[in-house]
């Protein structure tokens, strides 16, 4: 009996399989007395080995190189013989197998992090290793995503980035997660890869391994207990699907020809490697990830051909550059900010900037150089914008050095609210609608038990929209949605409504965004637009929109 | 006892891919050896999680040491890796 579990859908797309659960990692049971320390030092060591094989095996069938790296060092650590010398010495101590691999982990755990900095990054791949030698020791499923050697829907409580960097797109059908929202880390790589996904459906933590199941990933819901017929016949044409709208192309228009810019979110020139997707231009380039991973700031040079080299690949040569969006809640070493009890509400984005400027001015130099070496005339735009003055020093700063196009990231309730204001200085805006509804709801992004709060349909949020995107049109100025609200097909449509000129998103979320425009009028976005903005919950907005939701 | 000393030229410094460059190819060396930083404790070049402990980043100037015959050669043979750019050979991505 096929019964339906409500979640909230974050990616949309539909797929069907069978249930893989990911088990939690290994708790340890009380010490065990060892009778035989040489037998019992074998297990501990045969774990490992086992362990580091496996990982071996798994970087040999990684999907790209940043996994196959990623497990090729975990492999490393599995077999290193400084881990192998502590788990000895443990179990010469007295101690049995799990805990000798347990405390031999703890200890290089410490040194790892004394090594501060990006070293101390690599805690969590020797905390993985624990979790798999222990679990290897005491019998117990291996932790992680599991590998079933066939395709599944991957049910989990929440996923870490660490878990999704080993996720197989070829066996992971869609995602099911019984915590996380729709900015959680489990909604954000669904989308970069293109798995239908639900999230904060609780009832899927009752859900059987093996069981057949569909997945709804616009609609948010999971159908269990399906069969496996059903199951094939949703996979079929949800196959159709995809190769149907991988092949279409243009600019985003609604059906009466209304201009909506569809443009791509990356974080680097490798994000747009030859692809399917047909995009015009780069919405949201989010420059940190120039900065992850370092010790020192990148020096201007680097920058440069980072920038140049984003710059020469976009489509349409159209790029928004977003300088360096860190803070506390983001850390980066050799911004050196103090600590902070509150990161969300500290010192990150823009006001980085107050402590040190210096970095956002090589950024700008970079920027511009870049664009002259490339011929190109990128946007520029800083996060965290907040209040008009802020707006004015950004744009200053940014024109001094030839930038002619300056705008700013609203992802603060304070900038939406004097969007009129701030395009007096600035020449365009870019909601960033995650931040924008963590700020307006009062809601941690990651909060799994507040992720109705977080849902884009919400009239709250979307009301600070229109009034962007209105003060936008009384001066005909763009007003873009660069959040990942603008990846939902049918939100889309709300948005454009509103008045917003460009959307931006992944760039497997593009076909479907096209999709739906395509399929509506201006006039009919309008009325979606009013439907959900009179709406007094997210549900109810859907259900007026499409009857029968 | 036989020593080389060297500034680490991978832009991430002694870190993913290039320590795993690195421990992978001392590991294959016939005799143990170790790595330091400045007058630091050495430590084994064939451990993972020993070499990332030192924490070497872009432009630190590591020493490594062995003993035996052929430790010459095996020294020269990982002074030079480390002399690298391992980042910038055969990126990832593409």
């Amino acid at each position: 009996m096929a019964e339906t579990l409500k979640g909230l859908g974050v990616s949309p797309g539909r797929a069907a399989g069978r249930v893989c659960r990911m088990a939690a990692p290994p708790e340890l049971p009380a010490p065990a007395p060892v009778a035989d320390a040489d037998a019992e030092l074998g297990r501990a060591l045969d774990a490992l080995r086992a362990t580091a094989a496996e990982l071996a095996e798994r970087a040999e069938k990684a999907p790209d190189a940043d996994a196959r790296a990623i497990l090729e060092a975990q492999s490393f650590i599995a077999d290193d013989p400084g881990l192998h010398e502590s788990v000895e010495a443990g179990v010469r101590s007295g101690k049995d197998a799990a805990h000798a691999i347990d405390e031999a982990c703890a200890h290089h755990r410490r040194a790892l992090l004394a090594a501060g900095g990006y070293i101390a990054e690599r805690a969590a791949d020797l905390d993985d290793v624990r979790n798999r030698a222990v679990a290897a020791v005491l019998g117990l499923p291996v932790p992680g995503v599991p590998t079933p050697g066939h395709p599944f829907v991957l049910v989990a409580e929440d996923l870490s980035p660490a878990d999704t960097v080993n996720l197989d797109p070829d066996t992971v059908l869609a995602l099911v997660t019984s915590r996380g929202g729709p900015t959680s880390h489990t909604a954000i790589l669904a989308r970069a890869r293109g798995l239908p996904a639900v999230v904060a459906c609780r009832e899927v933590s009752e859900v059987g391994e093996g069981t057949w199941v569909s997945v709804d990933g616009l609609r948010g819901e999971v159908e269990a207990g399906i069969g496996e017929e059903a199951a094939a016949e949703i996979q079929r044409l949800a196959e159709a699907e995809r190769r149907r709208t991988s092949t279409s192309r243009g600019p985003g228009r609604t059906s009466d020809d209304h201009p909506v810019k569809l443009l791509l979110n990356i974080g680097s020139a490798a994000d747009l490697a030859p692809r399917e997707v047909d995009a015009e231009g780069v919405g949201l380039f989010r420059t940190e990830f120039l900065f992850l991973d370092r010790r020192e700031e990148p020096g201007y040079e680097e920058q440069v051909a980072a920038y140049a080299a984003v710059f020469r690949a976009a489509p349409g040569g159209h790029v928004v550059v977003r300088t360096l969006d860190a803070g506390t809640d983001k850390p980066l070493p050799f911004l050196g900010l103090a600590e902070e009890t509150n990161p969300a509400l500290g010192v990150r984005g823009l006001r980085v900037s107050r402590v040190r400027p210096e970095v956002l001015d090589t950024q700008l130099d970079a920027i511009a150089e870049a664009a002259r070496q490339s011929g190109a005339e990128p946007w520029v735009m800083a996060p965290m914008v907040t209040t008009v003055g802020e707006a004015a020093d950004f744009a200053g700063r940014a024109r001094a050095r030839g930038i002619d196009r300056v705008g700013a990231m609203v992802e603060v309730p304070a900038a939406a609210l004097r969007a009129e204001r701030l395009l007096r200085e600035l020449d365009f805006l870019s909601i960033g609608t995650n931040d924008l509804s963590q700020y307006t709801f009062a809601s941690d992004r990651q909060h799994g038990d507040l992720a109705d709060l977080l849902d884009p349909w919400q009239a709250a949020l979307l009301q600070l929209i229109a009034d962007c995107a209105t003060a936008g049109q009384a001066v005909g100025k763009p007003v873009g949605v660069c959040g990942e609200a603008a990846a939902d097909p049918l939100l889309a449509t709300v948005l454009v409504g509103l008045g917003v000129t460009s959307l931006s998103m992944s760039a497997p979320s593009v076909p479907a965004v096209r999709e739906s425009l395509a399929a509506h009028s201006l006039a009919q976005c309008r009325d979606n637009a009013r439907l959900a903005l009179g709406a007094d919950d997210p549900g109810q907005a859907r259900k007026m929109i499409v009857p029968g939701w | 006892m036989p020593e080389r000393t060297v500034v680490i030229a991978s832009s991430t410094g002694l870190h993913a891919r290039p320590a795993k460059i690195f421990v992978q190819a001392a590991a294959k060396q016939g005799m143990p050896v170790r790595i330091r930083v400045g007058e630091g404790k050495p430590v084994p070049a064939n451990s993972m999680l020993a070499v990332l402990a030192l924490g070497a980043t872009h432009g630190t100037e590591v020493t490594l040491d062995a003993e035996g015959p052929g430790a010459d050669e095996a020294l020269d043979s990982l002074a030079d890796l480390l002399a690298r750019d391992l980042d910038a050979e055969e990126t990832p991505h593409g």
